[in-house]
């Protein structure tokens, strides 16, 4: 009866998000081509094949559109093109590109689609399709979603494939030897006498011909770069401090500028005293912006200072003040009323728990920071016929959307020149910096301006992960689980930051119950509701969002009734494990461990397992408990992707995500006072340092379907596996995180 | 006021209560040391003031006289390696890579005074380099390979 019912919704969101994304619209529309944005601005000697792929006299460039957070897309996208394009490392230049529609994340909406990544059946598919549909036709652009390897991977090995076979062509045309006698090689297409026509030379006649567009694929037996170890384009720049960030960027004439804004998210201003700030050196003018106040100067310290100097009257927040008053919220929103969803229930677990009240344990997750450690900047100049901003973002074109808003412009005019970022983690899907820099650049026209927030203020004002709570009702019956019951309510980061894109969020929010209700496993009474507690604190996407809390909600719990069942935890995740994937991944992690191998008594060990962005992960924590507290000592992880794309990075990614999941879960949380943010700097909000840092060993497997990110999955299973490693140790079972108040670590 | 940095004496007319690191990064256009906390609680603005690592955050430009300031720009280029930076690059240490910049100032102090740190030395030196990104395993092994090719050299 409930699943007609979960159908029934699923077919609600589905038919909502159509309506807004605009499929009403038609096949049409979903059909038309997109303007290639590289065609605007072409030489006579310089060929666009594909949006991806220049090349002119001065050589190759390659756009990659995913914005390089750290996460090494960059690299990634060079790898997919240059496998297909038959171009050597080194060989070509890496550009950000110019926001375009041309550049829609074609993973993104399909993500979004509620059914189990495992789930090939057709309303799955269409339903996918559709969601696909609306991303394209909005031309949304998006890095997020660990989606950037999954967007690309056929995108842009056909977009160099298509490149390859039309400068091929145009060596045909040019020499009368036949397209089948040609071949292609480090950057150059070689006729049989062995003479090579570089792509440079080539490229003024490629332009003049057609794309040649039915190309085929090389066979994976014969790549050369794609799952090789290849060194970062970046690399050598990271390691001698010569890569330009946002912050390091600087135009000529600029004037340094930061921002005092209520540190109230979302408070006004009522009034403000700068008059010791104005007379201080360097101190070029003070302007007030959307509730709060800009301080420019002539260089950034002397900004900061002068911006310390005001005095402030903020007005109260407009959320409660309160951290309890949070708590009591969310704890007050398992209600029919407050019911987002429910996302899956296998058997009848109110049957299975009239008969016996079963195990019940609720769990926390906190608001948790995003601080990447390069601080919010940008560069903003706005003259009459355009705004050149020049910031690292993760969604361009609503960069030039929000900004063209602000100024009058249209957005075309608004030239975002993307920048390498230090850091996200899902900071710089927001908007608020860019903003406050254009309203300090509007009153400065034809002079660029800088903003650079303190950490301070960063603090202040970023977005954090959802607060949530779980609570879990289950049964055991003959050594097993049986029954797996899980209630989830938090904050919907997603319906937040729809709401500052101006668009609403149709259907229930995907994220809420993330990481918990696609579990893999056959539980004879298994169900999870998702409840959308309303909002408190303005929330965002948080590195895997709602798997962060949720993942940790249901591990948890599953485990906590593995062990009233008196069963093996790997044994009996492996016995429920209904994906031949998932069992792959447990099994990889068990071996690895040495999963069953005696422990000293003050020693533990756990395992976790959580699917996210559709890939599944297993982690096996081993810790020890020492007179100083746990030490964790050793992580195992095992991860699924599909294929691995740069073995190099992708370890790299899994122990960075592991180490992101255990430093908050143990050190971190964001709370409120007064209505502000009380943590604010990272001293109090650090995640986690070296000394605390323990051996971890990764293996990517490849025996999904499907190519899958992984910049996120690696994060969900960590923070249970290490409660769950705790409580073999200790005996001590952690249901609220940081861990840290209720437990000592090394 | 005169700096002496990465052997070249700068002219600055700043306030000598303004901190090395924004007197490098806005006055010099040296921008290899990073803002990251402004309260020494990260280590990105990390830079050798006589050899010493220092955060150049929580440095008074005056408090500063004659003494030789390196940035990681002084340190090595991408030509001319510093052995600290060759393991970095050889161990694809970086992911963001803000951070980075720090940890090698810090990691080549430490094995200007310690050539053969154990773990809890290295753990003890490089605690104070915070790394968002997590890259950690490999600045422990990136040391490791460092101190032995600084023992062969």
């Amino acid at each position: 009866m409930s699943r007609v019912k979960t159908i029934a919704r699923r077919s609600f969101l589905v038919g909502s998000a159509a309506i807004l994304g605009g499929v009403a619209f038609g096949y049409y529309l979903y059909r038309k081509p997109i303007a290639n944005p590289l065609e605007a601005e072409l030489t006579p000697d310089a060929a666009a094949l594909t949006a991806w792929i220049r090349i002119d006299a001065s050589g190759i460039t390659l756009i990659a559109p995913h914005t390089d957070l750290g996460q090494g897309a960059r690299s990634m996208q060079a790898t997919l093109i240059a496998e297909e394009l038959d171009i050597e490392f080194g060989r070509f230049t890496v550009s950000p590109g110019v926001p375009s529609a041309a550049y829609y994340n074609t993973a993104l909406g399909s993500d979004q689609a509620p059914f189990l990544a495992s789930d090939e059946g057709t309303l799955a598919q269409t339903t996918r399709g559709l969601l696909g549909a609306v991303v394209k036709i909005m031309g949304v652009q998006a890095t997020g979603g660990s989606s950037s390897a999954p967007d690309s991977f056929d995108k842009l090995r056909i977009a160099g494939a298509v490149a390859r076979e039309t400068l091929k062509a145009a060596a045909a045309a040019k020499t009368g030897v036949p397209l089948a006698d040609l071949i292609t090689r480090n950057g150059a297409v070689v006729l049989p006498d062995g003479t090579s026509l570089s792509y440079v030379e080539l490229a003024p006649l490629a332009a003049g011909i057609p794309l040649v567009t039915e190309v085929q694929l090389r066979d994976p037996s014969t790549w050369r770069l794609i799952g090789k170890p290849v060194q970062r384009l970046d690399i050598v720049e990271k390691s001698t401090g010569t890569l330009a960030y946002g912050i390091d960027q600087s135009v000529k004439g600029m004037l340094h500028a930061t921002v005092k804004v209520n540190p109230r998210q979302g408070g006004v201003m009522n009034g403000f005293d700068a008059s010791a700030a104005e007379t201080m050196r360097g101190v070029q003018g003070i302007v007030p912006i959307t509730n709060g106040v800009a301080v420019l100067a002539d260089n950034t310290w002397r900004a900061f200072q002068a911006a310390n100097a005001i005095v402030f009257d903020w007005g109260p927040a407009p959320y409660p003040a309160e951290m309890d008053a949070h708590w009591a919220q969310v704890a007050a929103s398992f209600t029919d009323e407050q019911l987002n969803l429910e996302w899956r229930h296998d058997g009848d677990a109110d049957a299975a728990l009239a008969t016996d009240p079963g195990i019940e344990a609720e769990y926390r997750a906190p608001y948790l920071a995003h601080q990447p450690l390069e601080p919010l900047s940008a560069i903003v100049k706005v003259t009459d016929d355009r705004v050149d901003i020049w910031t690292g973002h993760q969604l361009p074109r609503f960069v030039q959307q929000k900004v063209a808003g602000l100024t009058g412009h249209d957005a075309e005019q608004v030239y975002l020149h993307n920048q390498y970022v230090g850091g996200s983690f899902g900071h710089r899907l927001e908007f608020d910096w860019v903003l406050w820099a254009t309203e300090v650049a509007m009153t400065r026209r034809d002079t660029p301006v800088k903003l650079t927030l303190t950490r301070e203020d960063d603090f202040a004002h970023d977005y954090p992960r959802q607060i949530g709570m779980g609570r879990g009702r289950g049964r055991v019956k003959d050594g097993k689980v049986d029954t797996f019951d899980l209630q989830i309510a938090t904050v919907s980061a997603s319906a937040s930051q729809a709401g500052r894109l101006g668009q609403p969020l149709p259907g229930p929010d995907g994220q809420i119950a993330a990481g918990a209700w696609n579990l893999p496993y056959a539980v004879p009474n298994f169900r999870v509701r998702a409840y959308k507690v309303p909002e408190l604190a303005p929330v965002s996407s948080w590195r895997s969002v709602g798997a962060s809390s949720a993942g940790f909600f249901a591990d948890s719990f599953l485990d906590e009734l593995i062990h009233a069942a008196g069963a093996d935890p790997m044994a009996e995740r492996l016995r429920l494990a209904n994906t031949d994937v998932a069992r792959k991944v447990l099994e990889a992690v068990a071996e690895m461990s040495n999963w069953g191998s005696p422990l000293a008594a003050n020693r533990g060990r756990g395992v976790a397992f959580v699917e996210s962005f559709g890939a599944p992960v297993a982690e096996v924590i081993e810790v020890t408990k020492t007179d100083a507290g746990i030490k964790i000592d050793k992580v195992f992880v095992a991860a699924d992707v599909g294929r691995v794309i740069d073995p190099v990075n992708f370890v790299n990614q899994v122990k960075g995500g592991v180490i992101w999941g255990l430093g908050h879960a143990m050190n971190c949380e964001i709370t409120y006072a007064d209505g502000m943010a009380e943590q604010t700097n990272f001293h109090v909000h650090e995640g986690m340092r070296l000394h605390q840092c323990p051996e971890i060993i990764v293996r990517g497997l490849e025996n999904g379907k499907h190519v899958r990110g992984i910049g996120e999955p690696p994060v969900p299973p960590a923070a249970p596996a290490l409660a769950n490693a705790i409580f073999a140790a200790t005996g001590v079972r952690l249901r609220e995180m940081p861990f840290n108040k209720f437990i000592d670590f090394v | 006021m005169q700096l002496n940095v990465n052997g070249t004496i700068r002219d600055v007319d700043v306030e000598g209560d303004m901190p090395l690191l924004w007197v490098l990064r806005d006055e010099l256009g040296i921008t290899g040391p990073k803002y990251g906390c402004g309260a020494g609680l990260c280590g990105a603005c990390t830079v050798h003031v006589d050899g010493v690592a220092q955060r150049s955050c929580q440095i008074a430009v005056a408090d500063i006289g004659a003494a030789l300031i390196t940035t990681i720009e002084g340190l090595g280029t991408p030509a001319t390696l510093h052995a600290v930076q060759a393991a970095w690059i050889e161990h694809q240490v970086a992911q963001c890579g803000y951070c980075q910049s720090g940890q090698i100032m810090q990691a080549a102090a430490l094995l200007a005074q310690n050539p053969t740190p154990t773990d809890a030395d290295i753990d003890d030196a490089m605690s104070g380099n915070l790394c968002r990104c997590g890259t950690y395993s490999l600045i422990r092994a990136a040391v490791k390979t460092a101190a032995v090719q600084m023992k062969r050299a």
